[in-house]
C-alpha cells in the first residue's frame, strides 16, 4: 500500500535561514539512477535526520554534499552561492564535515593529535608543535564540555569516547554542519544518551547536525526534522514530532506492515535446552531459562547487556565459570563450537560481515562449510554431486536470489546474505538455533522474509533463541521474552501481556 | 535437516518479496575449468615467449633438448613453490621452506653416508634408505608442526614465525655440519634426480604427482576448502565450526612435507646436502606462486596457474640460456615478468570495470 | 607509583631493555672481557651497518608497508658509487650524497610501483629485489672491486668512536627526529594506523609512500657505503640475504608488520639484543655456528610472548575478542 505523498511538507517557507540547499539533484551510476530530482535543505543549527533503506541514495546524497561526487543535474546553494557541484576542499571550507561510521581516527596517535591532525599534522613537513597541539585540543574539548585524556592513544579508548574524539575533530575544523553516518550503531544505551547531549551542545554552538541512519529510534528524540528517501527519490521532509516508528517504516518502504502477536505457545514436550545458574564473571551472571522444541524465545538487551556473551557460551565459544547447560535433559559440556554443533546448536552471529560469512568466497562453499565432513565420499574427498545437491536444495528452499552459487557471497544483498547464513546452519540439522540480531543491516522488506523463515523453522520443531535490541521485533516475533540488563536476566515477560513502553523501560532501567 | 518434497516452499515469502521465480531452475554451477583470466594471461605470455625465442634461435629452441632442460629444471623449484603456495592460500607465508628442505636433506644424508658400508648387501642398503627417508620426513614434519602450532595457537603473524623457524632450522643445520657439505649417496637416491622412467624424468613425475595431490586436496578435500575459507576470513570460518587451528597446523605440515620431497630431489641432483643450498629460491617461490594467480592475501589460487607460471619462468630461462645470456639476466627478467603480470592484471581490471559501467 | 611501574613493564622497549641489561650482567660476570670499552665498541661497530638499514626499514614498517629490496638497493648503490670513486675520485661527501641519491631513486621506483599498480609491497619489493640484484650480478659478473681509494678504506674515528658507529648514530637520530618531531613522521604513523583516514584527512598518499620507500633506499645505500668502508672492498653479493636479519631485528624491537607501530628506541634495543647475545656467546667460547640457533630461538620466543600477551589482553573483553 503506497503512502500518499501529499502528506509531506513541500515547499514551505523556511523559518530559519538555510545553511545549505540542494535543489533538484540527480545522479546516475553505470545505468542505475541513484538519485532522482532530490531537494534537501539543512537549516543553520538544526538537527536533521536523513532516513531511508539501504541503497535508497542517502550516502550518494551525502557524498555529493561532501564533494566526493558531482551531481548530473541540480544546484547546491551553500553560503548564498550557487554551485553546480562542490569539491571536497570547497565543501570543507564551507564547514561541512562528515563523521563516517568507522570514525576515520588514527588508532595509534594520541587524542590531541587526532583532534588537530588536519590543522597541524596534515601539512607539508615542519616541526611538530606538541605543546600547541595539546593546548588547542584542550580548548576544543572545553567548547564541547568534555574532558578526554589528551595524551592517550585513541586505540585504547572505548568506542563511545572515540566518537567524542571524532566530534572534537570536526569542531576543531570549524564545522558548521556535521553529518554523522549511523552514529548509534555500536553504542550502548547510556553512550547514546551522552552522544545526544553532545549533539545538543553542537547546536548551542550554531552547528547543524544531520544523522544518516536507517535506525532512528534514539536520535528521533532530539531531531527537529526528518527527510525520507526511497529508491533514489525524496518521499518528503517532516517535522520530527509528526513521525513515529511505524510511520517512518511506511515512508521508507512505501508499504504498510501488518504486525500481529504470535499465538501463545503451549507445548508439553520436555525442554530441549535448560540453562541453570550459568555465570561467566564480567560477562553475565546467574542465567536460568528453559527452551522447548518449536518455541521462539526472545532475549532483549542492549549492547553490553551480556546478550552476545551468553549466546557465545551456549555456542561453546565463551566457556562459563559456573552453572550448567542441559540439552535434551542431559548435562552437556560445550568446550568448543564443534561440540555445540554436535549437540545440534547453530549460531547466527550479529556481525554477518566478519563472523557470519566468508564474504569473498562462493555462496556454495559458505553453505557447506559446516558440513564438509558429511559430504565426503571416496578417499575422504568431497562428493561433488552431493555437494551440488545440498547447495541447490538450500538455495531453493530459502529462496536465495542468485543465479550462480559459485559467485562470491558478497555480491548478494543483505537479506540474501542472511539467508545463506541460515542455510549454512540448517544444513547442520540443528535442534537449537541461536539468532543474534539476525535482521541487523537487512532492509525492512527483507526482514519480513527472514521472520517467515524463522516461523517456519519453529513450526518444524527447531527451538529458537532470538536475540535483539528492537522492542517491536521481540514483541511480535517471539513466544516469550527474557529481558537482559546489566549482565542479568531481570524479567521474563509474555509478549501478549506487555506493552512496548513497558518493555522499553525494562531494558533501559 | 532433511526436507521432503511436500514440505517444499514452506519458507515461501509473500509475493511482494518473492524473488524471480525462475531463479531456482536457473541455478547452475560453473564448469570444471571456469574461464580464469590469470590462466588465459599466463597461456598468452607463454605463447609470446615461445614465439619470440623460436624466432630468435631457429631450430634450437623448439627442440627435444629444450623440453628436457625444462623438464629437469622445473621440479625442484616447482615443489618448493607448492610448499609456498599452500600457506599463501591460508593467508600466511612460509619463509622456512628452504631451511626445512636443507635440514631434512642433511638428516637423510647423514644417515645414508654414516650407515651404509661399501660391503653391505642390497637389502641392508634398502632398509637404510627407508630409514633415511623416514627420518627426513619426521624432521620436516616436526618443523612444520612447530611452525603451525605457533601460528595457529598463539596467533603470531606467519612471516614472523617462519622467520624465526628459518633462522633456527638453518642455524641448527649449520651448527650440526659446521657449514660443511655431506656428499656421496647410493645410486637409488640419485635416480630420483637424474633418472628417467619410460622417457620421463623421475623428478618431473614426482613433481606432477605432488601438484596433482595438492590440487585435489585444495579443491576437493574438506581440508582444502577450509584452507581457502581461512585464507579469506579465519574468524568467520572458526564460527562455522571448522577447527581452524588444526587446519593451520595442517597447512604448515603439508608445506613442510613438500619440502621433504624437494629435499630428496635436491640431494639427488647435487649428490650432496648442505645448510646453504637453494637459498636464492626462497623469494622466487613467492614470485612464482603470485605470478600463478595465488592471492598474496590468501583464499584464492590454483595449482594449474602455478604450473603455468613455472613453465613460463622456465621457458624464459631456457630461452635466455640459448641466447647466451647470463643466468643473472634471467632472474632479472623473472622479476620484470612479475611486475608485467601485475600491470596486465591491473589494466585488465580497469578495462573490465570501465566496460561494465 | 605501582601503576606507573606496571605501565613501564608493559612497554615493549622496556621489556627488551631489561632483557638486554640482564644478559649483559650475566655475560660480564662470566667473562671479564665483556664489559670493556674495546669490546663494546667492536660490538657496536660490527652492528652499525645493520642499524642503518634497520632505521630505513623501521619507517617503512611504520607506514604499513614492507621493503624486501633494501639490501639489493644497498648493493647496487655501493657498486655504482665505488665505480665513480675509483674512476673520478671524490670524498666522503660525494660518496654519501651519490649513494643516497641512487638509493632514494631506487626506493622511489618501489613506491611508484606499489602506488600505481595497487599491488602489495612485499610482492613488489621481492620483484624489484630480484630485478636490481640480478642486473647487478649480470653487469659485474659477480666480480668484486678491491682498488678503492685509500681515504675510503682507511680507519677513521671521531672522538675515539669508529666512523661506522658515528654514521649509525646519526642515521638513528635522524630517524628519531623524523618520526617523532616532524609532521611528515606523524603522517607516516597515521598512514600505517589507518590508511583510509589518512586519505580522508588530506594526506598526500603517493608523496608519503615515495618518501618512505625513498628513505629506506637512502638509508640502505648509506649502509652500503659504510659496509664497503669496513670491509675495504665491494662484493656484489655481500649484503644480499641480510634483509630478513634486519627485519628480524626491527620486529624484535616491537615494530608491527600491520603498520602504525614501532619506535627508534625499540629498534636500537632489538639490534643491541642480537649484538650482545652474539658477542657474549663468542666471549664464552661458544662456536659461532650456534648463533643461528640462538637468534632463531630469541625471535620465536619474543614474537610468541608478545602475541600471547596480546591474546590474554583481548580475552578480558569479549567485545573486542569476538
Amino acid at each position: 500500500m503506497m503512502v500518499p505523498r501529499e502528506l509531506a511538507e513541500h515547499d514551505q517557507p523556511e523559518p530559519t535561514p538555510a545553511f545549505v540547499e540542494m535543489l533538484g539533484i540527480s545522479k546516475r551510476f553505470s545505468g542505475v539512477q541513484a538519485l532522482r530530482n532530490v531537494s534537501f535543505t539543512i537549516r543553520s543549527a538544526e538537527i536533521h535526520c536523513l532516513a531511508g533503506e539501504n541503497g535508497c541514495g542517502k550516502s550518494t546524497l551525502i557524498k555529493i554534499l561532501a564533494g566526493v561526487y558531482a551531481p548530473d543535474e541540480g544546484t547546491i546553494i551553500l553560503n548564498q552561492q550557487a554551485h553546480s557541484h562542490l569539491s571536497p576542499a570547497a565543501s570543507q571550507r564551507a564547514g561541512v564535515q562528515i563523521i563516517y561510521q568507522d570514525l576515520s581516527l588514527f588508532p595509534n596517535l594520541s587524542v590531541a593529535e587526532n583532534i588537530l591532525f588536519r590543522r597541524h599534522l596534515a601539512m607539508p613537513s615542519r616541526l611538530v608543535r606538541r605543546a600547541e597541539i595539546v593546548k588547542q585540543a584542550r580548548e576544543v574539548m572545553a567548547r564541547l564540555g568534555v574532558n578526554l585524556p589528551v595524551e592517550e592513544v585513541v586505540g585504547r579508548l572505548p568506542i563511545a569516547t572515540r566518537q567524542l574524539v571524532a566530534i572534537c575533530r570536526v569542531l576543531a575544523a570549524e564545522a558548521r554542519l556535521v553529518v554523522m553516518d549511523e552514529p548509534t550503531a555500536s553504542l550502548t544505551h547510556h553512550e547514546i544518551d551522552a552522544l545526544l547531549e553532545t549533539v545538543r551542545g553542537l547546536k548551542a554552538h550554531r552547528i547543524a547536525t544531520v544523522f544518516v541512519s536507517h535506525k532512528l529510534e534514539e536520535v528521533m528524540r532530539i531531531a527537529e526534522r526528518v527527510t525520507v528517501l526511497r529508491d533514489g527519490s525524496k518521499v518528503g521532509t517532516y517535522p520530527a514530532s509528526e513521525i513515529n516508528r511505524y510511520r517512518l517504516t511506511e515512508l521508507m518502504t512505501g508499504q504498510k506492515f501488518e504486525t500481529s502477536l504470535k499465538p501463545a505457545f503451549s507445548s508439553k514436550t520436555p525442554p530441549i535446552l535448560e540453562v541453570r545458574g550459568l555465570t561467566r564473571r564480567g560477562h553475565y551472571e546467574e542465567v536460568d531459562f528453559l527452551l522447548r522444541p518449536g518455541e521462539i524465545l526472545g532475549i532483549i538487551g542492549r549492547l553490553g547487556s551480556g546478550r552476545t556473551e551468553l549466546a557465545l557460551s551456549l555456542f561453546g565459544m565463551n566457556p562459563p565459570d559456573a552453572g550448567e547447560v542441559l540439552i535434551g535433559g542431559k548435562p552437556a559440556r560445550l568446550p568448543t563450537n564443534r561440540a555445540a554443533i554436535r549437540h545440534g546448536i547453530g549460531y547466527v552471529s550479529e556481525d554477518r560481515l566478519s563472523l557470519g560469512l566468508v564474504m569473498p568466497q562462493s555462496i556454495a562453499d559458505n553453505i557447506v562449510i559446516s558440513v564438509l565432513k558429511k559430504l565426503t565420499g571416496v578417499l575422504g574427498l568431497i562428493d561433488g554431486g552431493r555437494r551440488r545437491k545440498s547447495v541447490n536444495h538450500w538455495i531453493d528452499e530459502l529462496h536465495v536470489k542468485t543465479r550462480a552459487p559459485d559467485r562470491p557471497v558478497q555480491e548478494l544483498s543483505g537479506g540474501n546474505q542472511q539467508r545463506v547464513v541460515l542455510a549454512k546452519w540448517l544444513a547442520t540439522d540443528p535442534r537449537i538455533l541461536i539468532l543474534d540480531s539476525p535482521t541487523v543491516g537487512v532492509d525492512v522488506g527483507a526482514k519480513v522474509g527472514i521472520y517467515q523463515i524463522i516461523d517456519a523453522l519453529a513450526a518444524r520443531g527447531i527451538a529458537i533463541i532470538f536475540i535483539t535490541d528492537e522492542v517491536e521485533e521481540v514483541l511480535h516475533q517471539t513466544n516469550r521474552i527474557l529481558v537482559m540488563l546489566s549482565r542479568r536476566i531481570t524479567a521474563t515477560l509474555d509478549p501478549g501481556k506487555v506493552t512496548e513502553r513497558e518493555l522499553r523501560e525494562a531494558i533501559s532501567a | 535437516m532433511r526436507l521432503n518434497a511436500s514440505e517444499r516452499g514452506a519458507f515461501a515469502m509473500p509475493s511482494d518479496f518473492a524473488p524471480d521465480s525462475q531463479v531456482a531452475s536457473r541455478v547452475r554451477f560453473a564448469g570444471f575449468l571456469p574461464s580464469d583470466p590469470t590462466i588465459t594471461m599466463l597461456g598468452g605470455l607463454i605463447a609470446v615467449a615461445v614465439l619470440v625465442f623460436s624466432t630468435l634461435t631457429p631450430n634450437r629452441f623448439l627442440s627435444a633438448d629444450t623440453l628436457r632442460a625444462i623438464a629437469f629444471q622445473m621440479p625442484e623449484l616447482g615443489i618448493l613453490s607448492l610448499a609456498m603456495m599452500v600457506p599463501l592460500m591460508s593467508g600466511g607465508l612460509n619463509l622456512a621452506i628452504i631451511a626445512t628442505a636443507n635440514c631434512s636433506a642433511l638428516v637423510m644424508a647423514a644417515i645414508l653416508t654414516r650407515l651404509i658400508q661399501p660391503s653391505m648387501p642390497s637389502p641392508g642398503v634398502a632398509a637404510i634408505i627407508a630409514l633415511a627417508l623416514l627420518a627426513g620426513m619426521l624432521t620436516s614434519l616436526g618443523i612444520g608442526f612447530l611452525t603451525g602450532v605457533i601460528v595457529a595457537f598463539l596467533g603470531v603473524h606467519p612471516i614472523l614465525v617462519t622467520l624465526g623457524t628459518m633462522t633456527l632450522v638453518k642455524g641448527a643445520a649449520v651448527l650440526a655440519t659446521s657449514g660443511t657439505v655431506i656428499a656421496g649417496f647410493p645410486p637409488a637416491v640419485l635416480f630420483l634426480g637424474n633418472g628417467t622412467l619410460i622417457g620421463f624424468p623421475v623428478s618431473l613425475i614426482l613433481f606432477l604427482l605432488c601438484a596433482t595431490i595438492v590440487a585435489v586436496i585444495l579443491t576437493h578435500a574438506p581440508f582444502g576448502v577450509s584452507v581457502r575459507m581461512i585464507g579469506s576470513n579465519e574468524r568467520a570460518t572458526r564460527y562455522s565450526g571448522v577447527p581452524t587451528e588444526w587446519v593451520l597446523v595442517g597447512v604448515y605440515v603439508v608445506s613442510s612435507l613438500l619440502c621433504w620431497v624437494a629435499a630428496l630431489l635436491m640431494m639427488a641432483r647435487f649428490n650432496s646436502a648442505s645448510a646453504g643450498y637453494a637459498e636464492s629460491y626462497l623469494l622466487i617461490t613467492i614470485l612464482a606462486a603470485v605470478l600463478g594467480g595465488v592471492d598474496p592475501f590468501g583464499g584464492f589460487g590454483r595449482v594449474l596457474g602455478l604450473c603455468l607460471s613455472l613453465v613460463l619462468l622456465q621457458v624464459i630461462s631456457t630461452g635466455f640460456n640459448l641466447l647466451g645470456f647470463s643466468p643473472y639476466l634471467t632472474a632479472a627478467i623473472w622479476g620484470a615478468t612479475m611486475i608485467l603480470a601485475i600491470v596486465i592484471a591491473m589494466v585488465r581490471d580497469r578495462w573490465i570495470s570501465r566496460s561494465t559501467r | 607509583m605501582r601503576n606507573f611501574v606496571r605501565f613501564l613493564f608493559r612497554r615493549h622497549d622496556v621489556q627488551i631493555g631489561l632483557i638486554v641489561v640482564i644478559m649483559a650482567a650475566c655475560f660480564s660476570t662470566i667473562s671479564s672481557g665483556f664489559l670493556t670499552p674495546g669490546n663494546l665498541m667492536d660490538m657496536l661497530e660490527s652492528y652499525s651497518v645493520m642499524a642503518i638499514m634497520a632505521a630505513g626499514l623501521l619507517v617503512v614498517l611504520i607506514s604499513g608497508g614492507i621493503d624486501i629490496s633494501f639490501a639489493a638497493i644497498a648493493a647496487v648503490s655501493q657498486f655504482l658509487v665505488a665505480i665513480i670513486l675509483v674512476r673520478f675520485g671524490g670524498n666522503w661527501f660525494v660518496a654519501f650524497s651519490l649513494a643516497g641519491l641512487f638509493g632514494a631513486l631506487l626506493g622511489v621506483v618501489n613506491a611508484l610501483l606499489i602506488y600505481y599498480l595497487g599491488a602489495i609491497s612485499v610482492i613488489v619489493t621481492i620483484s624489484t629485489m630480484t630485478f636490481y640484484f640480478s642486473i647487478l650480478m649480470f653487469v659485474t659478473q659477480g666480480k668484486s672491486i678491491y682498488n678503492l681509494p685509500n681515504w675510503f678504506t682507511s680507519d677513521i674515528s671521531v672522538l675515539a668512536i669508529p666512523f661506522p658507529v658515528v654514521v649509525a648514530a646519526i642515521a638513528l637520530l635522524l630517524t628519531l627526529f623524523l618520526v617523532s618531531r616532524l609532521t611528515i613522521g606523524r603522517q607516516i604513523y597515521g598512514l600505517g594506523g589507518n590508511p583510509e583516514a589518512a586519505k580522508r584527512m588530506g594526506c598526500n598518499i603517493v608523496g608519503l609512500q615515495c618518501f618512505v620507500y625513498g628513505y629506506s633506499g637512502f638509508m640502505a645505500a648509506v649502509a652500503g657505503i659504510v659496509q664497503a668502508h669496513r670491509v675495504e672492498e665491494v662484493v656484489p653479493y655481500a649484503l644480499i640475504g641480510r634483509e630478513l636479519d634486519v627485519l628480524a631485528a626491527v620486529v624484535l624491537g616491537g615494530a608491527s608488520l600491520s603498520g602504525g607501530v614501532g619506535t627508534v628506541s625499540g629498534t636500537v634495543l632489538g639490534i643491541v639484543l642480537l649484538a650482545v647475545l652474539q658477542n657474549g656467546l663468542t666471549l664464552l667460547g661458544v662456536s659461532s655456528y650456534s648463533f643461528g640457533v640462538v637468534t632463531g630461538i630469541v625471535i620465536l620466543v619474543s614474537v610468541s610472548a608478545t602475541a600471547y600477551a596480546a591474546k590474554r589482553q583481548r580475552k578480558r573483553s569479549i567485545r573486542d575478542a569476538i
